[in-house]
């Protein structure tokens, strides 16, 4: 069974349909990038499973089960939008994500933290963007999660942040989970992940593993996005 | 991230090559016990699956040893080594060969041109 599935998924906002008869299987074990332009149905496919939206019609499961609180348990999710309460400083964050997760290792988040060289009394509110972001992925990560869904982890910082999350990414993960990371940013991403899911117009236009890609198509999936998402 | 990838090649042949390189240069000395797979990947800044792959390819062509639950070692097959840095030094060759004679040079030319950067005092070479 997969991790995550959707069957016939549609989801409209009034007249607009956001998502058109979405399936879609993706197994436990992966990475898995999910890129399209803007408006593509992203993180609506994300909302849904994590149950901020409910589907219009059609099915998604996570682990077997319809999104839920049992779903929320085993996903780590992190939004493309500041979501910590932002008068927490890192110790009241840690006591919360303890109080709500029971797959959260504290461990991991403290040492994350101090190698960022992050302490104190500061609320996550008054910190740096390019801080806080990373912030939110140690704890994020910090969870020994089944399916971390990323929304959009590395928009708007650095170089050498984008790095840090990546690499922070890789590092962490539980090694049989499922890693979903959406992002316009393919080049940055492309070489942590195994395969890549195109949404346009909420469709999926491709679904492939990255290296079969590269060989079948001579070009990266950045190089082929711009192909097939060509604006002129 | 620490190692940078073209967009042609897939990932995977990539690493490959680059483990290749390191093996050839006596960087991962002969008989020497590989990283293991994540921290390679995490080295590489790749997905572990990838970087699975390109030792499974390594391991195939009889350049790396798995040894059950001791990790991956580099062959200490001096046969194998000495094949592999002929076939990489065959690739470079036929590379310059290639670039050369697309701006218009003889084969001739080209030797000539090699054997006299090879004769050019050491100092002229250095600053190079």
């Amino acid at each position: 069974m997969s991790m995550l599935e959707c069957r016939a998924l549609c989801k409209n906002y009034g007249s607009i349909q956001a998502l058109k008869n979405i399936d879609l299987a993706l197994d436990s074990g992966r990475i898995v990038g999910l890129v399209g332009p803007n408006g593509s149905g992203k993180t609506t496919l994300i909302k849904l499973a994590q149950h901020l939206l409910t589907p219009t019609s059609g099915l998604i499961t996570i682990d077997g089960m319809e999104p839920g609180s049992e779903t929320k348990a085993i996903v780590s999710y992190l939004p493309d939008r500041d979501f910590l309460p932002q008068w927490m400083n890192l110790e009241q964050l840690t006591g919360f994500y303890h109080d709500f997760f029971a797959d959260f290792n504290p461990a991991k988040s403290a040492d994350m933290l101090s190698a960022l060289g992050v302490t104190g009394a500061m609320p996550i509110g008054k910190m740096s963007k390019g801080t806080r972001e990373k912030v939110q992925l140690i704890f994020t990560m910090s969870r020994e999660a089944k399916v971390y869904l990323l929304d959009e982890p590395i928009a708007g910082v650095d170089p050498a942040t984008r790095d840090y999350i990546l690499r922070t990414i890789l590092s962490n993960y539980s090694e049989n989970a499922l890693v979903l990371i959406s992002t316009h940013l393919i080049t940055d991403v492309e070489p942590i992940l195994d395969e890549v899911v195109f949404l346009q117009n909420g469709t999926i236009a491709l679904h492939e593993n990255v290296d079969s890609l590269r060989e079948r198509t001579g070009k990266s999936v950045d190089g082929y996005f711009r192909e097939v998402y060509r604006c002129w | 991230m620490a190692w940078n990838f073209n967009d042609n090649a897939p990932i995977y042949l990539q690493i490959v090559s680059t483990l290749k390189g390191n093996i050839a240069s006596g960087a991962y000395p002969p008989g020497s016990r590989l990283p293991s797979v994540r921290d390679l990947a995490m080295e590489a800044g790749v997905n572990p699956n990838t970087m699975q792959r390109a030792l499974a390819e390594l391991e195939r062509s009889g350049l790396v040893n798995s040894q059950r639950t001791a990790g991956r070692f580099i062959t200490q097959d001096a046969e194998a080594l000495t094949r592999l840095r002929r076939s990489m030094s065959e690739q470079i060759i036929s590379e310059l060969f290639a670039r050369l004679r697309a701006l218009g040079m003889s084969d001739a030319q080209i030797l000539e041109a090699v054997r006299q950067r090879t004769v050019r005092p050491l100092n002229d070479r250095l600053e190079c």
